[in-house]
């Protein structure tokens, strides 16, 4: 297996390499992709399942997609390329190399025995009700972090339409994909967004026991809704429709409800009721995986570039 | 050498990389790309971190875990930001560069903004 690893962290870094090496920009962003994906099996090396599937649907499949459009549109202008001073690569060179070896170093001189909080997480597992103590981090121990995390991608969202023109507010952000896409692309749309919100629900819901969970699930989800509008069978919403509000700001606002009941339920800010706390983190993760689903399609969409009604 | 130090030093080198490449390239979507390989080298970092932490039933210690994933969604969120503001950029301004010598020198074509 030593060689399993060794020749995966050749690949990883050889194809990260490429990425930077790559002339073109669009070849830049597909190795990014590919080094995304090798990057969640170096996750599953490391027994972390559920980050690697994080890795492989957020970090790896929706930032491609993301990158994949931005690098299409910026090559329609003209490419302003000064190539970099011989002067300014040794330098950077040489601070990449000094920050690269200590961190080398710091990862050989890490404490040991290691610290954890493991022991902790596996006494109260039980009280959550959950099997996946991951998701029992994210959603109970640490539930204020994530609730903070889900109102960054709100922040986000109103940070991508906030660069719209004023002319355009309200309106509808550029099509993901082609005037006339491919037969083959729309053929794939309608076969595979069936079946990706199966998995993308069923991983959200095994979340509670096994890997997976909301972000994981929603990310699915999320993936659905951008390949059918890649194969323009619906097109991005605009942004002034209530509905859509509302669904982007249900997860951090029922997560926030919740934790503000929690000082008359269970005694303290966010604390869940003793017996009731897995239905409770259910029904956040529910809402949470609907704001996910919504709003990571509609950072990759961008701001309103037109009008509603054409 | 077990897998996570093997880990550890692919997190080390992706950090250096991609710095190498965020002082060296102008060009903001490259810089962008190289931003998200420093955010995964640290995560990396940070993944061997849980991975070490392993005690008691778990092969692993679910907090940095747990913090890795809340970490690649708000890179993804920011990355998003990014490139909002870039394709704005460009196009206000008709170019795709943030070399700021560029900009004491004429346009390479003075017609790109007028589209």
């Amino acid at each position: 297996m030593i060689l399993f690893d060794l020749g995966l962290a050749v690949l990883v870094l050889g194809v990260a390499a490429w990425t930077i090496a790559a002339r073109e920009m669009f070849s830049a962003v597909v190795g990014y992709v590919a080094y995304g994906l090798l990057l969640a099996i170096v996750w599953v090396r490391l027994y972390a399942p559920d980050v690697a599937l994080t890795e492989a649907a957020i970090g790896s499949g929706v930032t491609g997609v993301l990158l994949v459009v931005a690098s299409k549109r910026l090559s329609l202008l003209p490419q302003a390329d000064a190539p970099p001073g011989r002067g300014l690569k040794r330098a950077a060179a040489a601070l990449s190399v000094l920050v690269a070896g200590v961190l080398a170093a710091a990862v050989l001189t890490l404490p040991d025995p290691a610290p954890s909080l493991a022991p902790e997480a596996d006494r109260e597992l039980a009280a959550t009700g959950l099997g996946n103590a991951v998701t029992a981090v994210l959603i109970a121990y640490r539930s204020f972090d994530t609730m903070l995390e889900k109102v960054v991608l709100v922040l986000a969202v109103v940070g991508v339409w906030s660069v719209a023109p004023d002319r355009f507010w309200g309106g509808r952000p550029a099509p993901l994909g082609p005037p006339r896409p491919d037969a083959a692309l729309v053929f794939l749309a309608r076969v595979l967004a069936p079946i990706g919100i199966v998995i993308g629900v069923q991983m959200f819901w095994v979340g509670a026991d096994e890997p997976g969970g909301a972000f994981q699930g929603g990310a699915i989800l999320a993936a659905m809704a951008m390949i059918v509008m890649m194969a323009r069978l619906t097109e991005p919403p605009r942004i002034d429709s209530g509905r859509l509000r509302l669904a982007l700001i249900a997860g951090p606002a029922v997560f926030l409800v919740v934790g503000l009941a929690g000082p008359l339920m269970a005694g303290s800010f966010f604390a869940y009721p003793a017996g009731f706390a897995k239905p409770l983190i259910l029904f956040i993760e529910g809402f949470m995986v609907l704001s996910i689903a919504v709003t990571l399609p509609l950072l990759v969409a961008g701001p309103p570039s037109r009008k509603g009604e054409e | 050498m077990s897998p996570w130090i093997i880990a550890g030093f692919v997190g080390a080198g992706l950090v250096g990389l991609g710095l190498y490449a965020l002082v060296v390239n102008a060009q903001p979507l490259r810089k962008l790309l190289a931003f998200n390989l420093i955010g995964s080298g640290v995560f990396l970092v940070f993944g061997i971190v849980a991975r070490r932490g392993a005690v008691g039933p778990f092969p692993f210690d679910p907090v940095p875990q747990a913090m890795v994933i809340t970490g690649i969604v708000v890179a993804f969120a920011a990355s998003a930001l990014a490139v909002a503001l870039m394709l704005r950029f460009a196009e206000e301004t008709g170019r795709v560069t943030l070399d700021p010598d560029v900009w004491t020198k004429p346009k390479p074509d003075d017609g790109a903004e007028d589209q």
